[in-house]
């Protein structure tokens, strides 16, 4: 199988989004953390992880309890710009099942809104099992358009063209003694690993164990997430840590 | 012979000391010393005391007199009476000192024949025998501040603490001077409440307030109240000599490696030496250097922090066993144990401080009566003034130990819900107790009652966490834990220090790839993770060659050539002290004085006044010039690093907005040099206040909050704050966090309440460590208001001498200002290039 990413020379490092082919499928990947799919106007985002922060709480443990409305508002702003017909939340979008019982308002009203004129999706994850009672939207494992496949947990020796989450990508680089760690888009041109979306959530770096069998690494990229724009780096300058 | 001070003997009674004792002394054809005779004697009038005397005074015999007597004359226990709880308590600093005092106290106790008992109880003491502690107290325990925290954090630490009678704080100078001391305060507030009638006993080395310390040790009720105070005065004085070398003085560096010869040839002169340095990567390297010149084959030993325990523990036992010429060592603490007579004391690089050197060279010559010897060697020009500074300094007796800062907020909060798991507490109660902790005398009653609302559910202002509440006010007004798993959980969080996230360096396990072998000791992550495979650094006194990072483990392997990249600290540890600051500033400014001075250094000043110029005292002498397309300024302060890095950061973001395009900027503890793409020399000539302005006062309000957002300083500072107060766990029962998951999920709590709750009481603590702590606000503010108006610019057409060391820092150590994502994108593009570009 064939994949190349489209952008030239002159567009690495330099765009606020990052452009790519993925299984033959056109993909952006924002620096804000969203994949927007321009050929099918869908946005799919991934690990919300809402009510993170109460989750926490109810073990001890105070986080601040403003990660939903911090993420929600993000999220708002994404759709909002890219107005897409189809919204696929990528599983982990609650950080505990109980998760959509303790959402208050205005949280359960944004959602609704966020939701209405368009189809929204929610893929399970192991954090969410199961579909988010009482909330707009319809829910699968595992969703398809075109040649992609959208599931939470990426799958060894899965079919190419497959979307996941779940692992909270990020890649950091050393310059001068100095390390950079971000966020990052995964790819390998057949298979993408979408960064965690959601405010009080952490991150695991590509160069982790986890993804080892994951990818061709000789094909790797990392589209790391910058404050206003998207750098693409190959495997040999990322560093473990 | 001691010398008593202070002391009024017609307000003495006699001191009470029983026939064992008597004869104890006689025996050994020893008198007890006055000290020990009127500590007793004050003792037992009832006063708690604070002891300031220099080692070898006998100070620990000291300390416990009281207690050994009182045990001595106390009535045996009939059959069917209660066991007697503990009666004295003594808190060190360092486990092993608590080790080492059970040896030392147990022999007079023995050879008296007093039915005492002593044991210890550390983080190393097995589980079986605490529970025997607890059923059948020792009357002497030994310990550490974090086990006392423990402690009275129990149930029944009332009833445990209830026969107490003294608490002896060891090292006490070395005990109150961070989060740590406030805990320990905290803890003796709630043991005076245990046992009312408790008296303290603090042993200390000299330091320039001792009337804060003597505030400490009692009740501040009413405030101010002090103990009594004895001070044994060091007796002769040291012989400081500065090393006249015959090499040449290095213009920069740490090293000092120019005069390892000399330093060799006094260690082969001296029955025992110590070699104390600033960092660990100096003693490192300095022990590198001394076994590379060792042609004697002189049993040389290394002893630091980071060191494999067993590994520093064979040292410390050959050091009593007198079988070592020489010891590299960091810090005085590091070695807070008895050894084998020290006759020289060698500082390799600046001492900081007068306090500091003057308690290193206390760690030689236990003979009080004869004079120690110490020997200075400083690493470079600059740090030749800041010894010679320091000689003098050391001559007049002065003392610059810091202030002693205010409670911490954090250290608080960890406290209350301490005293939560202990028992229920009444809050009007628990706050006036508080109040007699010195540190938390001025506690008010607004940010008490923050830290309560904090320890209940998080203290947000969004009040969504009640039902998760870990106490609650109960009806009848008291506030208890709501489970008892949050007392379980506490235990596993308590203490204030903080390591770094460390790394156990190990070798790669020859012909099994992916096995880890023996351990030589730990890194800080931070550090590990510059490094690439194949780097070189020093390490344990090896030079080690990086492989890789396995999960905890840093794997190396021997380095099959001698050179190594050094890891570097950024010269020193400890900022250079304001006062010494002030008297080097003082010699700078009096050509009269530089004849104290070697030739070498003198003539350097010589040059730099007849090139540039030198800054009258109170001035900020800045110069300007050109040098390889970039434009350097360089300024003057003397304000020690921490201070100078935080002045370079407000400073480029200034330059920044005036368009002057500063590129980056490099702190030692002398000068601050930044260099810009345009010409600053042109734009402060253009305009005779624009100097003025760019150190105007006013950077400390708005810039500094601007930079403080995006500071990784903070960040870590925040990081420390959360878990001393208990927001995020040290560990979990059962799965240990690594350091660098904390780090992640710090960082992103902090993000959140920067921009959700500004004012949170944890936001508050790590603003209030932030300015004394590794950003030294306070002290960049008193230099700003000293300088103010008092700016001189010179413009040069090259690099000044005194400019010469902070230059030759910059190839080591720099910082870019730039935000993040700007070098995120330089350093990217850079990368790429060179890997794409010629690959």
């Amino acid at each position: 199988m064939k994949t190349e990413t489209t952008e030239g020379i002159e567009g690495r490092g330099q765009a606020a989004t990052s452009e790519a082919l993925l299984h033959q499928t056109r993909v952006v990947c924002d620096h804000r953390g969203v994949l927007f799919l321009p050929d099918y106007r869908t946005l799919v985002v991934s690990d919300l992880h809402l009510e993170k922060g109460s989750s926490f709480a109810r073990r001890g443990m105070f986080l601040p309890p403003y990660d939903t409305a911090a993420t929600l508002k993000r999220l708002c702003a994404l759709v909002e710009e890219y107005a897409p017909r189809t919204v696929i939340s990528l599983g982990d979008s609650f950080h505990d099942t109980d998760g959509p019982a303790r959402l208050i308002e205005p949280f359960r009203s944004q959602l609704a809104d966020l939701a209405s004129g368009r189809e929204w999706f929610w893929i399970t994850g192991n954090h969410d099992p199961h579909p988010p009672g009482g909330l707009p939207g319809e829910t699968f494992t595992e969703l398809r358009i075109a040649g992609l496949i959208f599931r939470h947990e990426p799958q060894e020796n899965a079919e190419p063209g497959e979307v996941a989450g779940h692992l909270h990508p990020c890649a950091k680089i050393v310059a001068r003694g100095r390390g950079l760690r971000r966020r990052c888009f995964a790819s390998d041109g057949a298979r993408m690993i979408l960064p965690a979306f959601g405010s009080l959530t952490g991150s695991l770096n590509v160069l982790d164990r986890a993804y080892a069998k994951l990818f061709a690494w000789e094909r790797f990229t990392a589209h790391m997430m910058g404050g206003t724009r998207m750098f693409a780096v190959p495997r040999t300058l990322l560093y473990p840590g | 012979m001691t010398k008593l001070l202070a002391i009024e003997p017609q307000s003495l009674t006699p001191a009470r000391l029983p026939e064992p004792f008597v004869k104890w002394f006689a025996k050994r054809g020893w008198a007890p010393r006055a000290h020990q005779i009127e500590l007793l004697a004050r003792a037992q009038g009832g006063e708690s005391m604070l002891l300031i005397a220099p080692t070898g005074a006998g100070k620990t015999l000291a300390g416990f007199l009281p207690s050994l007597v009182e045990l001595t004359e106390r009535p045996k226990r009939k059959p069917g009476e209660p066991q007697h709880g503990i009666h004295t308590l003594y808190i060190s600093p360092l486990k092993a000192l608590a080790t080492d005092i059970e040896r030392n106290l147990s022999k007079p106790v023995d050879e008296m024949g007093l039915a005492v008992t002593i044991e210890t109880r550390t983080g190393d003491t097995p589980s079986h025998k605490r529970a025997r502690q607890k059923l059948r107290p020792p009357d002497i325990l030994l310990t550490t501040p974090e086990q006392l925290a423990l402690m009275i954090a129990q149930p029944d630490a009332a009833r445990f603490f209830a026969d107490l009678r003294f608490v002896v704080f060891d090292e006490l100078h070395a005990l109150v001077t961070n989060k740590r001391g406030h805990l320990l305060s905290l803890g003796l507030a709630r043991l005076r409440k245990y046992a009312p009638g408790l008296q303290t006993v603090g042993l200390s080395a000299t330091v320039s307030d001792p009337a804060e310390l003597q505030r400490w040790l009692v009740p501040q009720a009413p405030l101010g109240s002090e103990s009594g105070l004895i001070t044994v005065d060091g007796g002769a004085k040291p012989t400081i000599e500065i090393l006249e070398s015959k090499e040449r003085v290095p213009w920069a560096g740490h090293t000092a490696r120019y005069a390892m010869a000399e330093v060799y040839q006094a260690i082969r002169d001296h029955k025992t030496t110590l070699l104390f340095v600033n960092t660990r990567s100096q003693a490192e390297m300095l022990f590198q250097e001394l076994w590379r010149a060792n042609d004697d084959n002189l049993p040389i030993a290394l002893h630091h922090g980071s060191l494999d325990v067993g590994q520093r523990r064979r040292v410390e036992a050959a050091m009593q066993r007198n079988e070592l010429r020489a010891i590299v060592a960091t810090s005085t603490l590091d070695l807070g144990i008895d050894w084998g007579d020290v006759d020289l004391v060698v500082c390799v690089g600046a001492p900081k401080g007068a306090s500091r050197l003057a308690q290193r060279i206390g760690r030689s010559n236990h003979r009080m009566d004869e004079p120690s010897k110490a020997i200075l060697v400083p690493a470079n020009r600059f740090e030749v003034m800041e010894c010679r500074a320091a000689v003098e300094a050391n001559y007049l007796g002065a003392q610059d130990t810091p202030p002693l800062i205010a409670g911490g907020l954090d250290v608080l909060c960890q406290h209350i819900l301490g005293c939560a798991c202990a028992a229920p507490f009444d809050p009007d109660e628990l706050l006036a107790e508080l109040r007699t902790a010195a540190p938390y005398a001025e506690l008010s009653e607004q940010d008490f009652a923050r830290a309560v609302d904090f320890v209940a559910t998080g203290g947000y202002s969004l009040r969504v966490y009640e039902r998760y509440a870990k106490i609650k006010r109960t009806a009848d007004g008291l506030w208890r834990i709501t489970h008892p798993r949050i007392a379980q959980q506490y235990r596993l969080n308590v203490g204030t220090i903080i390591d770094s996230a460390m790394l156990n360096v190990r070798y790669a396990k020859a012909g099994m790839s992916g096995r880890a072998g023996a351990m030589l000791g730990q890194v800080e992550e931070f550090f590990a993770e510059t490094l690439s495979p194949g780097d070189t650094f020093l390490f344990a006194g090896k030079v080690l060659r990086f492989e890789g990072l396995r999960e905890s483990d840093c794997i190396v392997s021997n380095a099959q050539n001698s050179d190594a990249q050094v890891p570097y600290f950024g010269g020193s540890k400890f900022p250079l002290s304001t006062y010494l600051a002030a008297v080097v500033r003082r010699m700078l400014a009096d050509p009269k004085r530089w004849s104290e001075l070697p030739d070498q250094v003198s003539d350097w000043l010589r040059i730099q006044k007849r090139k540039s110029a030198l800054p009258k005292p109170g001035e900020l002498l800045v110069e300007t010039f050109p040098r390889a397309n970039r434009f350097y300024m360089v300024a003057y302060p003397f304000e020690g690093r921490l201070a100078h890095q935080t002045l370079g950061m407000l400073l480029t973001r200034r330059l920044q907005r005036a368009n002057l395009k500063p590129l980056g900027f490099v702190a030692t503890d002398y000068a601050l040099a930044i260099w810009a793409a345009r010409d600053l020399g042109e734009a402060f000539s253009w305009d005779d206040t624009a100097l003025d302005e760019l150190f105007s006062e006013d950077m400390l309000g708005e810039d500094l909050e601007d930079w403080l957002a995006d500071s990784y300083l903070l960040k870590r500072t925040f990081r420390q704050c959360a878990v001393i107060a208990g927001l995020i766990d040290r560990r979990h029962p059962g799965k240990e966090k690594s350091g660098r998951q904390v780090t992640v999920s710090a960082d992103l709590v902090f993000d959140v309440l920067r921009t959700h709750e500004p004012d949170h009481i944890l936001m508050q603590a790590t603003r209030t460590d932030a300015a004394t702590g590794l950003l030294d606000i306070r002290r960049l503010n008193e230099m700003l208001n000293r300088i103010r108006g008092k700016t001189v610019h010179k413009p040069l057409r090259a690099v000044s001498p005194l400019a010469l060391p902070i230059m030759l820092e910059i190839g080591r150590e720099r910082v870019n200002y730039d935000t993040e994502d700007e070098s995120l994108a330089q350093d990217a593009d850079d990368l790429i290039a060179e890997a794409l570009g010629t690959g």
